[in-house]
């Protein structure tokens, strides 16, 4: 294995390239094994109205060990960029964590982003001092602007979230790869199996997150651990190298010595 | 007196501070975040800040998400 590969983000060393989250699980046992089995060490949690007449709800931080596992809130389902600050400034004060994966959605059936939103609120939070890990598309237009705004790294969508379909935009993903080399790109979104992160990975990626290809599958621990393979192996494919893609054959055995 | 907590009124008593109604609901303090009248409640303020007639309060927690 290659000798120092870390993630790094805004200055912090990773050894996973695998986030995942905590929404869709079976239960909440099931949400462990997967978060154990994954390898990951990241885990993503949304910000939400406490039910105050349901009082039995348990705790979803009472399954996820704060010693392991880095929480890093989102700000899902928010519509402007008010309202993603306001999430993210909430979750800073329950964690008391500066980061934060911010949306700021423009569509309700896709759930795309609006990359407007989301250049203002990132813009906002990197100023207050959060680190920002902004989810988008894969437009490198934005992607720039993002990064001028402070964004720690860029997290374009492989698909709908929670679609299932892995990377659709293979052209506009790898010009995004080769044009941004100031913050690691993780691919966010729409991952449906493994194969679809090693691909990811591949292409030179620097991380994946996903949450539905895992919380979704039938055998959910297995799953999260065919993706921390996935990872794996994709990332060391990349390092190490790919042989040429060519039209023709090129034989991998001796012509000479043929028996006639 | 009347509040907006999670976006639905409630009558709630007067002379009471955030601290105290946290206490009142029977919530974890180091679970939950406040945001009163839009703008964040810091947990070591909630002592001291009394809500008033008309406040809105948002008391959220952290649940499962990707």
């Amino acid at each position: 294995m290659v000798k120092s590969d870390k993630l790094v983000i805004a200055g912090r060393e990773f050894n996973s390239r695998l986030m995942i989250g905590t929404g869709k699980y079976p239960s909440n046992e099931a949400m462990v094994e997967a978060h154990n089995r994954s390898g990951a060490e990241i885990v993503t949690v949304a910000v939400r109205r406490v039910n105050i007449s349901d009082r039995s709800q348990e705790s979803l931080l009472d399954y996820i060990d704060l010693k392991k596992f880095m929480l890093l809130p989102n700000t899902a389902a928010c519509y402007t960029a008010e309202e993603a600050i306001r999430t993210a400034h909430l979750a800073r004060e329950v964690l008391d964590t500066p980061w934060v994966k911010l949306e700021v959605i423009g569509d309700e059936k896709t759930l795309f982003p609006d990359n407007e939103g989301l250049v203002a609120a990132t813009k906002a939070l990197s100023k207050e001092g959060f680190i920002v890990l902004p989810y988008f598309n894969d437009d490198l237009v934005t992607a720039r602007k993002l990064i001028d705004a402070g964004a720690a790294a860029i997290m374009p969508l492989a698909a709908p979230i929670g679609s299932g379909l892995g990377i659709q935009n293979f052209t506009t993903m790898r010009i995004l790869r080769e044009m941004i080399t100031s913050v690691p790109i993780i691919v966010d979104a729409g991952v449906g199996t493994a194969s679809d992160v090693a691909i990811a990975m591949e292409m030179g990626m620097d991380a994946v997150l996903l949450n539905t290809a895992i919380a979704s599958a039938k055998d959910v621990g297995a799953m999260a651990e065919a993706m921390k393979l996935g990872i794996q192996a994709g990332r060391l494919a990349y390092l190490a190298g790919r042989m040429p893609r060519k039209l023709y054959a090129s034989a991998s055995s001796p012509l000479d010595g043929l028996i006639k | 007196m009347q509040i907006v907590l999670n976006g639905e009124k409630k009558e709630i008593s007067e002379n009471i501070s955030l601290k105290q109604l946290i206490d009142k609901l029977e919530l974890k303090q180091e679970r939950v975040a406040l945001e009163l009248n839009k703008t964040v409640a810091r947990r070591k303020d909630w002592a001291e800040i009394m809500l008033k007639d008309g406040d809105q309060l948002e008391i959220v927690h952290f649940v499962g998400g990707g």
